[in-house]
């Protein structure tokens, strides 16, 4: 069998083995309850605060702002359905983009069941919400704007500053899902002007089951789960300090060329692919996009065989997002990009780079895939 | 050092260190991806619901893997009010649950649930007779805990079960937390629909349960998203920590069936100790969980003792560690009626598996210490 070949970072990473080192670590050496009172706790305390302080570093954000939850997913529902419950003497109108992660769209069909009024934004053919539109679409009773930072099935990076800018002035709080940017692109959220923003560490190398959500102090969030006074009762439970060690570790990590890295993968990729003559369209637009995603469609083709045979090959690629748990429907990105029966929908997939990759690898997988689309013309 | 803390958390194994590590290496793909990496991650889940299932005596598709003792408490709460809610509003639970049930429960109230919260009476076990009245038409949800986290009371799920096993509207929730490795609970004997576990308190990895949830039940979901675990817990899964849980939950199993005296043992011993010390009342009554051991000794700070205690490197609790710091009476020993100088004064002993008669014997002699010493203080 040939060695296989994983391309689908935007789902998920293999964790650095720094990471792994971190979270064993602390397993061995400090298992202490944060809100004991004894020396096991404090130590556990002291390290619970250390790695917020790095975490809340990383977004250029104060301690206290930073509240850990067990992933991208749960912040995203603490975002969006805590922050609406909470603001809803305010006004009963939230705005949210056609292209978001099921997290953030299902949170907000939530809130339409129990009588909240949901926008959901158009994107351009290249995934991009405009900020003009999200300025048509602003309403005094607006409590909450949630856009993406960058998009995980094609890459495109929302313009969120400029969103920001626009929201400053108005009541409606701006969240983002920023899962697929961290460590990709600069995040400061005074720059950016957001109140709110998801983080997962399983998209980092980190481990999976953890995250954070930044909430600014001015927010007011009900809380999603009730219990102990952990996370100044934002978000109660035992804290997952193995885990959230594994998190600051991965971030400590960070390399500020990445994004480079990644770039040069993406071109090496698309030439390699253009040398051995596959057919294919980008699906969105390369300049404005994280260079970790680039998302294909191959004339003619269909995704499921194509996936099926890729995988027979040792190419792991997906279809769009890894989260319709196990189902190939067809991506609500691209139906938002495109018109309803562009071909484009039928074969498109999303390849992503990262830290299991190296060049050779890259040239390995163009071939293959070329192999592929050949085989099935 | 002495770690007589495991109520508060425990120690991961070995065995659950190096699992977490192997999945970690191993197994990065993300359940829900359709190529092998994806493939290989989620038969490993399968596997893990399974064995976690056996382990349980239930089916591999009633296990809901979650992040903790705290969100399993409150997707069974909130998860069947808000899914039943047409079919009643009114919830039953005890006046000495965890904080995860209790305020979930009460959370409950703003959405227009009628709430009745049992008390306990002296003895720290709730009368069953209490459940039966207090039961209504409109019913939809029973939860009780299994082991009290601060008294180690055990509350009598069997004869609830019972009571609630022919009320097909009424689901009854038990929070397993404190007892699961150590006092045996049939799920299936009780009728229990729903249980939650915290791998924290079984030597897993902090952040990692499960819940238990009888198929048929639906359970209206926390979180929106993925629709992973059947829709019924969007989010991916920390599929490292929850191979790592099924080990834990493995090697408590095990535990339990080579060691059924160990606790009974050190709890003995140590009563024994105990109850000839002036200056210390017992407040664990006898044939309660023996894992956990609860005394006062009126006048004196339960922090000074802790730390005189920590001293010497032997590591207690005043209270349950979520409730640390607010308050200064335990609401537990409240809620059964004790006097304020006990309720201000408690240390709680919990016992691991690792632990030994002979660091009983070395605990008591410190603690006769310690109190000589602070009496000598206080003249
Ligand atoms: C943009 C985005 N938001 C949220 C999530 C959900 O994060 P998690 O898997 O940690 O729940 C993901 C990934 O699954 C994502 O890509
Ligand atoms: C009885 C009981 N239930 C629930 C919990 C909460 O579990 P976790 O800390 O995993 O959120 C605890 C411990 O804190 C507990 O003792």
């Amino acid at each position: 069998m040939k060695e296989p070949i994983y391309l689908d970072h935007a789902a998920t990473t293999p964790m650095h083995e720094e990471v792994i080192d971190a979270v064993s670590t602390c397993m061995r050496e400090t298992f202490g309850n944060p809100s004991s009172i004894h020396q096991y706790g404090r130590q556990s305390r002291r390290l619970l605060d250390e790695a917020r302080r790095t975490l809340a570093n990383s977004i250029h954000a104060k301690e206290k702002d930073v509240y850990f939850t067990s992933g991208g997913t749960e912040a995203d529902n603490l975002a969006v359905i805590g922050t609406a419950l909470a603001n809803r003497d305010k006004g009963n109108h939230i705005i949210t983009s056609k292209v978001e992660h099921h997290a953030v769209l299902h949170a907000a069909e939530y809130l339409e069941t129990i009588g909240f009024d949901v926008t959901y934004l158009p994107v351009d053919e290249n995934g991009i919400v405009d900020v003009s539109t999200v300025a048509s679409h602003l309403r005094d009773d607006t409590i909450l704007v949630s856009v993406m930072m960058v998009n995980n099935e094609v890459g495109a990076i929302q313009p969120i500053r400029e969103i920001g800018q626009l929201l400053n002035e108005h009541q409606a709080y701006f969240h983002t899902d920023a899962v697929q940017a961290y460590g990709l692109l600069p995040i400061d959220v005074t720059d950016l002007m957001v109140d709110l923003l998801t983080v997962s560490a399983h998209k980092i190398n980190g481990p999976k089951g953890v995250g954070f959500l930044y909430s600014q102090p001015a927010v007011s969030v009900q809380p999603h789960l009730f219990g102990g006074s952990q996370e100044r009762l934002k978000r109660p439970g035992t804290e997952a300090l193995p885990l959230i060690k594994g998190m600051e570790k991965a971030v400590s990590l960070f390399k500020n060329d990445l994004a480079k890295e990644y770039e040069a993968y993406r071109t090496l990729f698309l030439d390699q692919l253009n040398t051995l003559g596959v057919k294919y369209s980008i699906n969105g637009n390369l300049e404005n996009a994280s260079p970790a995603i680039v998302n294909l469609s191959f004339d003619g083709m269909n995704v499921e065989s194509l996936l099926m045979n890729f995988d027979l090959e040792g190419i792991a690629a997906s279809s769009g997002s890894a989260c319709t748990a196990g189902s190939i429907e067809s991506s609500h990105v691209l139906s938002a990009m495109y018109e309803q029966n562009d071909e484009r929908l039928n074969s498109a997939i999303r390849f992503s780079f990262g830290l299991a990759n190296n060049e050779g690898q890259i040239k390995e997988a163009a071939k293959r895939i070329a192999n592929v689309i050949s085989r099935l013309q | 050092m002495i770690y007589f803390d495991n109520s508060s958390t425990t120690k991961p194994l070995q065995e659950v260190a190096e699992s977490f590590q192997t999945v970690s290496e191993q197994y990065y793909g993300n359940t829900s991806s359709a190529h092998q990496f994806g493939l290989d991650a989620e038969k490993l889940l399968r596997k893990s619901s399974q064995q976690a299932g056996q382990l349980l005596g239930v089916g591999e598709d009633e296990i809901i893997f979650t992040s903790g003792g705290t969100e399993g408490n409150n997707l069974a709460i909130k998860g069947v009010a808000l899914a039943y809610q047409n079919r009643g509003k009114h919830v039953i639970t005890t006046a000495i649950e965890h904080p995860s049930v209790l305020e979930s429960v009460r959370s409950l109230e703003a959405l227009g649930f009628e709430v009745t919260v049992l008390p306990v009476g002296e003895s720290g076990v709730l009368d069953v007779d209490a459940v039966s009245d207090a039961l209504r038409e409109d019913t939809i949800l029973v939860s009780v805990m299994h082991v009290n986290n601060e008294l180690g009371t055990i509350q009598p799920i069997k004869a609830i079960g019972q009571l609630l096993k022919n009320r097909a509207h009424t689901f009854f929730h038990v929070d397993m937390v404190q007892s699961f490795g150590k006092i045996d609970l049939s799920l299936n004997d009780c009728s229990v629909d729903l249980a939650t576990i915290s791998g924290h308190k079984i030597h897993g990895i902090k952040g990692t349960g499960l819940l238990f949830a009888r198929k048929g039940i639906r359970l209206f979901p926390l979180f929106h998203g993925g629709g992973q675990q059947n829709d019924r817990r969007s989010g991916t899964e920390n599929l490292g920590g929850i191979v790592s849980l099924v080990k834990a939950m493995r090697v408590m199993t095990e535990q339990k069936m080579h060691h059924p005296d160990h606790f009974r043992n050190l709890n003995h011993l140590m009563r024994i100790e105990l109850e000839s010390m002036d200056h210390v009342i017992i407040n664990t009554m006898n044939d309660q969980a023996d894992h956990i051991l609860n005394f006062s000794i009126p006048h004196f700070k339960p922090e000074v003792v802790l730390h005189a205690l920590e001293k010497r490197n032997i590591f207690v609790s005043t209270k349950s560690a979520c409730a640390s710091k607010k308050e200064e009476e335990s609401p537990v020993l409240k809620a059964i009626g004790l006097p304020r100088n006990r309720t201000t004064s408690s240390i709680r002993v919990s016992f691991s598996y690792q632990n030994t008669e002979g660091e009983v014997e070395l605990f008591t002699r410190a603690l006769k210490k310690v109190i000589q010493e602070l009496n000598k203080v206080m003249g």
